[in-house]
């Protein structure tokens, strides 16, 4: 939920990472947090279990430098990959202003690639939204994997509506900032209209 | 214009931190800080905190959601107000309209009993400030253009080169 606060001259922005498990959703939010200086990132919050699997949430905010006296800035989240999580993913998605998908391109993982699509568009019904409405961009990770799913055959089968998307190995950071970028400014389109 | 959520105008800023104000002092409190449901920090009142502020605002937000689902889980309509007891801090949160939340720091230097009344006053307070404002953002966008075409590309382009690899 997107919140412009006139008297401290902020905008706040909601990103969310969203994907199956093991799919690489923290690991992008990790790159974004290594490589950015410390001036424009807060805090990398990680709410994690003992084998380093997101419970909860990771949570990254960054600020952009200021523009005709604005500061806006960007919270970066992800939700947990794992299904019976869901109570958590979907308390995530509470006010969500953009949504990045990071798929996993193995064939190993397809049809994980779909429950979680599936899951992504049932939750946000409990909150009466549609992707149709929400700044969307799928990441297409892991595409070093011996087993990677072409990008055409993989657009054919979860991305019939052709959405952004990009090729991604977030390991190396292939990719991280291309998708993160392109929410972003889509975000910022949606909070200007015509 | 523009299509945000929703906004806090400058006078509903000043009203609000007033209350925030008169809570800290009425209380005594250490910190008292206003979040919205997503976690977005409205406002705060009190002396500079060592943690880091947008991290607690969020985690304190988690917080609510989840103890929501939990009253909802066990068939209750909702935790109105939520204690967390340490050692030497303790936190006490509270629901206003719309989603926000008001969090209070404090110590041993008051008592929870001083800090539930006083925070129950301020909540009524915050409930009338908050309604009003939703009412307002009805009919109010002429404030809205301050962020403009120009100001968009503006901010592509530091994203453009914050983003950079």
């Amino acid at each position: 939920m997107s919140l412009i606060n006139y008297s401290s001259r902020e905008i706040n922005c909601k990103v969310v990472y969203y994907g199956p498990g093991l799919g690489g959703k923290t690991t992008n939010i990790q790159y974004v947090y290594e490589k950015l200086a410390p001036e424009t990132k807060g805090k990398l919050v990680t709410l994690a279990t003992e084998m380093d699997r997101t419970l909860f949430f990771d949570f990254l905010p960054l600020e952009l430098g200021e523009v005709k006296g604005f500061k806006t800035r960007f919270h970066l989240y992800t939700v947990p990959g794992q299904v019976y999580y869901n109570a958590s993913r979907k308390l995530i998605l509470r006010g969500v202003d953009g949504i990045v998908f990071v798929a996993d391109s193995s064939e190993a993982r397809f049809d994980a690639n779909i429950e979680a699509l599936y899951n992504l568009h049932e939750n946000l019904k409990e909150y009466n939204l549609s992707l149709d409405e929400i700044p969307f961009v799928i990441q297409w990770n892991k595409r070093d994997m011996p087993d990677a799913i072409p990008v055409d055959e993989l657009n054919q089968e979860l991305n019939p509506e052709g959405y952004e998307n990009f090729e991604a190995v977030a390991v190396n950071g292939v990719g991280v900032f291309d998708t993160l970028k392109c929410v972003a400014k889509q975000v910022l389109r949606q909070l200007q209209t015509a | 214009m523009v299509r945000a959520e929703w906004a806090i105008f400058e006078e509903d800023y000043w009203a609000i931190n007033n209350v925030l104000e008169d809570l800290l002092k009425s209380s005594r409190s250490g910190f008292v800080m206003l979040i919205d449901r997503t976690g977005q920090l409205i406002s705060q009142c009190g002396p500079d905190v060592e943690f880091d502020l947008t991290s607690f605002a969020s985690l304190c937000a988690a917080d609510f959601e989840a103890n929501y689902q939990l009253a909802k889980l066990i068939g209750e309509k909702d935790f109105s107000t939520l204690f967390h007891q340490g050692a030497q801090d303790s936190m006490y949160l509270g629901k206003i309209a719309k989603g926000v939340v008001l969090v209070v720091l404090f110590n041993k230097s008051t008592t929870l009993g001083l800090v539930r009344l006083r925070v129950k006053r301020a909540m009524e307070e915050l409930d009338g400030i908050i309604e009003a404002l939703y009412e307002k953002l009805e009919y109010r966008n002429e404030e809205y253009d301050a962020i403009d075409e120009s100001f968009t590309l503006e901010v592509e382009a530091e994203i453009d080169s914050l983003f950079a690899d």
